[in-house]
Formats: C-alpha cells, sequence, structure tokens
C-alpha cells in the first residue's frame, strides 16, 4: 500500500539584503516600486527612516537590514510594499531591498521554537534553504492589544 | 427609462494650519490651536526662568493673565540640534507655549493622515498625524503633546516652590 502526501506549495516573493536572500509570502507584499524620497520627521522609533509619498498614501520606511543581516541597508534597488497586520488593521510598509525580487512557488517548512521570532519557516529553492520573514515580528509596531480599538486610517481635517 | 443618479460631491473641508521651523525641520500646527504668536522679545519682561534638570526643554515661564505659561523649547522636545529661537506659539487651551525659529506660511490642510503604527514610542504622542503638501510630508504637531500630566505636575511644584521662596523674574534668552 502507498501513502501519497499532499504537499502544498505556496507562493512566496525572494528579496535580496546584500549578500543574502529572505522570503515574503505573497500574499503580504502589495508593490515593488523604486526608490523615492524618504521624508524624515523627529521620531523615537528605532529602524523606522521615515516615510514615502506613494499615490497619496503615506508609507513608513523599515530598515531590516540590522535585524537581518547585521547593517544598515545603504544601497537599496527598490522598497518592496509589504501589509503589516497590527491586530486590529492592516497597514503597509517599506522595506528597502538590495537587488531584484522573484516570485516562486515553495513548501514552507514552520518555524520551530528555537528560531528567531522574525522567521515564520524555512524553505528550499535551488539548494540554498531561506529564511521565510514574519513581518509581524520584524518591523516595529504597538505590544497587540485585543482591547484596543481600530483607529480610522485617515481622519478628516477639522473645518 | 433609465435614471442616472445624480452624484453631489460635498465641497473638501479644510483645517487652517501654520507650517512652521524649528532648525531645518518644517511641522504644521492648527492655527485654531494657536491662540497667540509672540516674538521672543516681546515676552521677556514677563518670563521667568525655571530649573528642572530631568526636564531641560523647559527653562522659562511666562505670565499670560493670570496663568503661568510653560515655555518649551521646540528643539530640545523633538530632540533636534539646539537652535536659537525667534518665536513662541502659545498654544490655545493648554499650559503650553513653544518656543519655534520661524513661521513659513499658513496654508489648508485637507487631509490628515494617522500616524503610521510603525511609529510606536513617544511621537504617538507628539503629532496628531501627517500631512502631504506640495509633495513633501509635514508632521502636524498636537498642542497637547508637549508636556505630560506627570511633566507639568512636577513643573507646577517647582514653581510653587520658587513662589514661597519670592524670585523675580529674569531676562528671556532661549
Amino acid at each position: 500500500m502507498t501513502v501519497s502526501t499532499e504537499i502544498e506549495l505556496q507562493t512566496f516573493v525572494l528579496l535580496r539584503l546584500g549578500d543574502r536572500r529572505f522570503a515574503l509570502a505573497a500574499r503580504y507584499i502589495a508593490e515593488l516600486v523604486a526608490p523615492s524620497r524618504i521624508f524624515r520627521f523627529p521620531h523615537r522609533t528605532p529602524r523606522v527612516e521615515g516615510v514615502i509619498l506613494r499615490r497619496g498614501r503615506i508609507i513608513p520606511v523599515c530598515d531590516v537590514g540590522h535585524a537581518l543581516i547585521g547593517k544598515g541597508i545603504l544601497s537599496r534597488r527598490f522598497y518592496l510594499l509589504a501589509v503589516r497586520d497590527y491586530v486590529f488593521q492592516k497597514e503597509w510598509v517599506a522595506i528597502p531591498v538590495t537587488g531584484e525580487c522573484e516570485l516562486i512557488n515553495a513548501e514552507i517548512t514552520p518555524a520551530t521554537e528555537s528560531d528567531a521570532a522574525h522567521v515564520s519557516g524555512w524553505l528550499s529553492h535551488n539548494g540554498e534553504v531561506i529564511e521565510v520573514l514574519n513581518m509581524d515580528a520584524l518591523t516595529p509596531g504597538p505590544a497587540p492589544e485585543p482591547a484596543h480599538r481600530p483607529a480610522p486610517a485617515f481622519v478628516e481635517a477639522r473645518p | 427609462m433609465t435614471t442616472i443618479p445624480l452624484r453631489v460631491s460635498s465641497p473638501t473641508r479644510t483645517e487652517q494650519i501654520i507650517l512652521f521651523r524649528i532648525g531645518s525641520q518644517l511641522f504644521a500646527i492648527s492655527s485654531s490651536s494657536v491662540q497667540e504668536v509672540r516674538s521672543v522679545d516681546s515676552l521677556a519682561g514677563s518670563s521667568r526662568e525655571i530649573s528642572v534638570p530631568s526636564l531641560p526643554k523647559v527653562r522659562h515661564t511666562v505670565q499670560r493673565g493670570d496663568k503661568s505659561l510653560f515655555v518649551v523649547n521646540g528643539a530640545a522636545h523633538f530632540g533636534l540640534p539646539p537652535t536659537s529661537g525667534a518665536l513662541v506659539f502659545v498654544l490655545r487651551g493648554t499650559r503650553t507655549a513653544l518656543l519655534v525659529d520661524g513661521i513659513d506660511k499658513m496654508t489648508g490642510m485637507s487631509r490628515l493622515q494617522c500616524l503610521p503604527n510603525a511609529f510606536c514610542r513617544e511621537e504617538r504622542f507628539w503629532y496628531r498625524g501627517l500631512t502631504a503638501l506640495d509633495q513633501a510630508v509635514v508632521p502636524v504637531v498636537s498642542p497637547d503633546g508637549f508636556l505630560s500630566v506627570d511633566e507639568l505636575s512636577l513643573l507646577d511644584s517647582v514653581v510653587a516652590r520658587r513662589e514661597r521662596s519670592g524670585e523675580t523674574s529674569a531676562q528671556f534668552n532661549p
């Protein structure tokens, strides 16, 4: 008797940071855009560089280089616009990447307890084992509070 | 006969804002939040020095009517390089006067976007949100975000101590 196991392939975007490649589930990707002007203003959140303006939308730029490769991403080719889930709402964040991105189908091996919080799993591609990233752990945000009331994305200006 | 519903778009509501500078950084504040704009020189006679080592952003109080206002140095508050400061905004409904370098212009803001949740530290109290103006993004400050309740209590206790000791007014020199 043979037992067949169904392998469920998922779609991932491979992104490059320096010499390393990482993966992010494609369902979390909104767009890949060319670098544009970063608007900076005073704040105290580490690893948030500022914001970019994309079709009227203000999107924070989060440098994940320190967490993933131990240094900031200085030479950037694109911003990967990814969806960050804040429990009460979803928002876009821009991740600077240093090279082309690639769309692949692969099987994910779930992360174990010994993996870092930003790792949601692993995949194998062309002989390389690649971390699948958990954006919610990788990018800053308030501690999740289920009782928190959702803040509207836009508030109307006062007359 | 097919009827096509007529859509009447409501006029865009705008909020009047003042764009001001601290050093090279541009900020916005609702003009309705600013009760008075005074030059530093004009406040010299009504200001008193205050020294709170744990709160170096406040170095003066000014008397406006029967109220003592705390002058917050904008550069120190936002962690910007020190500047001389030329103007003071007396903020309506607060006990804060804000020391800034200058006014850029007054304009209208039609949309205020909440601060993205990626910004998760003190800046959430500093800003009402962000607005896009002339292809730039400007933070819109919250008039209540310059001094916390704890900071006000601390300042009040210092002022009370000073009044008991009977200190006199000092030159406003930010």
